[in-house]
């Protein structure tokens, strides 16, 4: 341990309390950074491609999760490993960023880890080790560019996009009717896309689940599901060409905000404010009706008598929508949200073609449906599934697919799935690295040998013998130039990725490599870790 | 170099063969749990509170068993879950969805075991299960449109039902009682306007269904105990001194004598809120709320029967029977729609006081009244019923019918096996064991009835080589049967529920090759 002494022999205190905590420095710390990890990447690497594996996942207070997605098995994990909380944190990045990949980027990262410690045990400087795979990053980030193939959509032909779409869901438990999962998908990114602008705001598509039923009842509604019921039991429950008032102010007598009192001393002043009281429920229900509303939406409650009042003028409402919703549904029905009744005016509200209350189940369940909306701008996406934990994991998996859909309309090229793109890359890395003089062409050679690791893992997941396999695909890259020979994970007999429609996008797979690296050359460039050691 | 820790302290990880173990026993040691009570011979169980009480529960329904386990086995919970899922969706199966899945989970077991990687399994269970629901589509009966036949069907699904639960004594009589209960909701799946009220004594066959609607509630001190053609008025609203609802008002006075005027005038607000209620021409007051002493002697003089604190459910059923609306404001009595009924009286059941409302305008909600021997029989009565009522609701709406008896189970056992001769490759033997696993049902039914099952399993898939065979288990008689002529029939609903749900959890634990278990969260008040 560090001790330092002055002229008189008294330590100097440079850690306080030093004996209490544990310390690894130099090699030693490297070493067990990369192990930590090597060994999360190894808890995914088993939940890559098609065939890949899902965990189970016990939550601290007994909830189960059973997932496939990378980030979502990371963030639930609970990692107390300080390196391990870095790939946690990379693989979330990319679900940040890119929404898919998740898996694919940690065991990138891993496999990065597990090159830089051989070439670290050879004697080379780890900052040499880290620049060799900056250099590599590079390479393989331009090659994927002069790869990618851009391909063509528009409104009417979203056939590419849901072939890339499906390549996502591939890999989920949802995979038995992925083509009409991404189609649904696909159909819901478009309808809120701006193609103008090549922007897509995901926050238009409402992902809602509802336990019961199958998978296949799945459903893109074009408009917005509420999961609320009508406020009084004997409201209509279906309401043709309704036009809604969407308010944020209760049905309740006003509450100034400046502290007030109102001092009640005669029987007179009690009788004129009772009336008062009264006059204010009937002037807001008699508001609403005179704009020509015919269904009320209210964030807040209201009381009883408010209640009856709207019944009795034949006015549905609806109350305690939460505020996203309601949002939601002033977007769809292109009103505008009234925050208070004096602003009320026939303009501002939305229209919706027909607004339906629908009962699911045995139980008192009931939903409401706001469709054939003026501007269909706003969609959701309504999942049916067997259990929640399928519901959860559906959700997880139409995010990926959203994500996917939104990137290819920001950018519409794409490169070859089934590894082909890593082992393309790995070659033209490789061919590169006898290009650079010096220590680094050593760390150039491993990051090839890192990138093949993601195609050699979806050939294990899916019982293929790894190597032979990889070494076939990649002769016959470099024998027919062909950069769309991938692994063949579902057994059809053809490794020509292009046949097999599939597709990943190029800003996904150029995020991974370039986020993997700059984790791995973070952890490569710690030397010391001092942890409290247990207490 | 081995990492030292990469989680926290108590979080365990089990991986590969280690973890899909743990999957595999915890879910089939649930499916044997509940094995038992499967089918008109199965077992009930007594489950114990660890509660305050130590109450105690005597049940056959599947969900209910589950429900009340505490559980630590990840897998097993997913089977739990598909459990309840069932129960709210469909209401029954809730058995045969777990015992299925763990049957499912049981084969796969055995392939895995024979290295078989369960991707392959579950391709090969999802062909299965697709070709299973075709093959149940083919031969699903449809009575919609004859309005006699389809409540003949109802009758049979209903007893079906119930023969295996601790109603199977009077089946019969209950399978009516439910079929005409559902059948006065014309359609809707809303089981809320059934109300089921339980008392205690008499026997299980007292329990009649009753055309009117009945409230446990007492009629008001003074207030008239029979009232012909009423008008009644069912409202929300506060009976007491009504308190003013602007924001900030208060009181303040400088005097006694203020203060009592102050009263005066609420007492006078009351006073005119109940003169405005009985300027709606009833004789009848039902509230939510409570009524207050004083408003209830003022009903009391004008001759008005208040009821009040009615729930919540009882006055929506009550406005659903009555056909009036649920009032909070009584300014505008001719908006108002009253409710009518022929008849208010108050009747005895064992040695309670209930309202009796006879003659409804509108017959959408009915009450059902259980009588039996104890709590315990009554609470696994309403819980039966439910059963029956939910299924028979579900069929209303979906009206296509299947046999039952282990008969689905063995068409589509049937249907599976052919598809595995035609299938090439390792799936064959998923889709075989799928087929394995849906004979086991019919084994456990024979099962529990103590009858031989190799035997009648092995006779009843002879018998369903001919085409178009409606044989299955006739478990009174201890032997193969006609289904239809036993009548015997499921609602196809509930099949199909109990297939999809139980493949897709089999897949879903399959799928599985790691479980992390995180550290328990502690808990402060530990006691």
């Amino acid at each position: 341990m560090a001790l330092a002494f002055d002229e008189y022999g008294r330590p100097f205190i440079i850690l306080r309390e030093q004996e209490s905590k544990s310390r690894l420095r130099g090699l030693d710390a490297q070493k067990a950074n990369i192990a930590a990890g090597v060994a999360v990447s190894r808890i995914l690497r088993t939940s890559l491609g098609p065939k890949g594996m899902d965990k189970m996942l016990q939550s601290p207070d007994g909830d189960i999760t059973i997932t496939n997605d990378g980030a979502t098995i990371l963030e639930q994990m609970d990692v107390d490993n300080q390196i391990g909380k870095l790939m946690v944190e990379l693989s979330r990045s990319q679900d940040y960023e890119i929404g898919d990949g998740t898996t694919g980027v940690v065991v990138m990262a891993g496999a990065l880890l597990e090159q830089a410690e051989k070439l670290l045990e050879r004697g080379i400087h780890p900052i040499r080790v880290a620049e060799g795979f900056e250099i590599s990053s590079r390479i393989a980030v331009d090659h994927l560019e002069q790869i990618a193939h851009k391909f063509d959509f528009s409104a009417t032909n979203i056939e590419p996009l849901v072939q890339t779409c499906m390549t996502t869901l591939s890999s989920k438990i949802v995979n038995r009717c992925k083509r009409s999962l991404a189609e649904i998908a696909v159909k819901g990114v478009m309808a809120v896309a701006d193609l103008e602008r090549k922007d897509v705001n995901l926050d238009l598509i409402k992902v809602e689940g509802k336990v019961g039923g199958k998978l296949e009842d799945t459903e893109l509604i074009h408009g917005i599901i509420v999961d609320k019921d009508m406020s009084h039991p004997q409201m209509p429950k279906q309401i043709l060409d309704a036009k809604i008032a969407i308010l944020t102010c209760p049905f309740e007598p006003p509450k100034p905000k400046t502290k007030h009192k109102v001092d009640i001393d005669t029987v007179e002043k009690f009788q004129t404010l009772r009336k008062q009281e009264q006059k204010y429920f009937d002037d807001m229900v008699q508001k609403c009706k005179d704009v020509g509303a015919t269904l009320v939406i209210c964030q807040w409650g209201f009381d009883d008598e408010a209640n009856h009042l709207l019944m009795n003028r034949n006015l549905p409402a609806v109350r305690w929508v939460g505020g996203v919703e309601l949002e939601l549904i002033a977007i769809a029905t292109g009103g505008r949200i009234v925050p208070r009744f004096q602003e009320l005016t026939p303009e501002k509200l939305g229209k919706a073609g027909l607004v339906r209350e629908k009962a699911f189940g045995t139980t008192k369940d009931r939903m409401l449906y706001i469709e054939h909306c003026a501007n269909s701008k706003a969609v959701t996406i309504f999942i049916r599934g067997g259990n929640k934990m399928m519901i959860e994991e559906t959700k997880r998996s139409i995010h990926d697919a959203l994500c996917v859909a939104r990137n290819l309309i920001h950018n519409n090229s794409i490169v070859y799935g089934g590894g082909a793109a890593e082992i393309s890359c790995s070659i033209a890395v490789e061919a590169a690295a006898d290009k650079y003089p010096g220590v680094e062409q050593y760390a150039i050679r491993a990051f090839a040998d890192a990138l093949d690791s993601v195609p050699m893992a979806l050939a294990e997941n899916s019982g293929l013998q790894p190597i032979e396999t990889l070494s076939a695909v990649k002769a016959q890259q470099i024998k027919d130039n062909n950069h769309c020979c991938g692994i063949d994970c579902n057994d059809t007999g053809t490794n020509d990725m292009r046949e097999e429609n599939v597709f990943e996008t190029l800003i996904g797979k150029q995020q991974q490599i370039l986020l993997a690296t700059q984790v791995v050359k973070m952890i490569l460039k710690i030397d010391d870790v001092i942890s409290p050691s247990d207490y | 170099m081995a990492v030292e820790k990469l989680f926290k302290d108590e979080a365990t990880e089990e991986k590969g063969e280690r973890a899909r173990m743990a999957s595999f026993v915890g879910a089939m040691a649930i499916a044997d749990l509940v094995k038992t009570t499967l089918g008109p011979k199965g077992m009930d169980k007594i489950l114990q509170s660890t509660g305050r009480g130590h109450s105690v529960t005597v049940t056959n329904d599947g969900a209910t068993i589950l429900k009340s386990l505490h559980i630590d086995n990840p897998a097993a919970k997913v089977l739990i879950d598909i459990s309840k899922v069932q129960d709210d969706e469909v209401g029954d199966g809730t058995t045969s969805v777990v015992v299925l899945a763990g049957e499912l989970l049981r084969e796969a077991e055995k392939l895995v075991g024979s290295k078989i990687h369960p991707m392959t399994i579950i391709s090969g269970y999802r062909m299965a299960a697709d070709c299973a629901r075709r093959a149940l589509l083919d031969r699903v009966k449809d009575n919609k449109d004859d309005a006699d036949k389809f409540r003949s069907d109802l009758m049979r699904i209903a007893m079906t039902t119930l023969s295996s639960k601790i109603l199977s004594q009077d089946k019969e009589h209950f399978a009516k009682l439910a079929v005409d209960a559902v059948m006065r909701l014309k359609g809707s799946t809303n089981l809320e306007s059934i109300q089921i009220i339980k008392k205690a004594g008499g026997s299980l066959k007292d329990s009649f269904l009753d055309e009117g609607f009945i409230l446990d509630k007492k009629i008001g001190l003074g207030q008239p105990k029979r009232i012909e053609n009423a008008n009644i008025l069912v409202a929300n609203t506060a009976m007491d001194t009504d308190k003013v609802k602007i924001y900030g008002a208060r009181v303040r006075v400088d005097s006694m004598a203020k203060v009592a005027q102050i009263e005066g005038a609420e007492k006078e607000k009351m006073r005119e809120k109940v003169q405005k209620i009985i300027g709606h021409g009833i004789n009848c007051f039902v509230n939510r709320q409570l009524i207050y002493n004083f408003p209830e002697e003022l009903f009391a003089d004008a001759g008005i029967l208040a009821i009040e604190h009615a729930d919540f459910d009882g006055i929506e059923r009550l406005a659903l029977v009555t056909g009036g609306e649920i009032a909070s404001t009584f300014d505008n009595p001719e908006s108002v729609k009253l409710g009518h009924c022929k008849l208010i009286e108050e009747i005895m059941i064992g040695e309670d006081k209930l309202i009796h409302f006879s003659g409804v305008e509108m017959g959408q909600a009915c009450t059902i009244v259980l009588r039996g021997a104890s709590f315990h029989v009554l609470d696994e009565a309403e819980r039966s019923l439910h059963d029956a009522l939910c299924v028979l609701s579900q069929t209303v709406n979906d009206s296509r019918v299947l046999l039952g008896g282990g008969w689905p189970e063995m068409v589509m056992a049937k249907a599976v096996d052919e598809l595995a001769r035609k299938t090439p490759g390792k799936k064959s033997h998923a889709i075989e064991a799928f087929s394995r696993a849906l004979i086991a049902i019919p084994t456990t039914i024979a099962d529990n009835a103590g009858l031989d099952s190799a035997e009648l399993v092995a006779q009843l898939r002879a018998e369903h080589h001919k085409e178009d065979s409606n044989a299955g288990i006739d478990v009174i008689t201890g032997s193969v049967g006609d289904m239809s002529e036993l009548g015997i029939s499921e609602a196809f609903k509930v099949k199909q529920a109990v297939l999809l749900s139980a493949t897709e959890a089999a897949e879903m634990i399959l799928r599985v090759d790691e479980i992390i278990t995180c550290a328990p969260r502690r808990r402060e008040d530990r006691m």
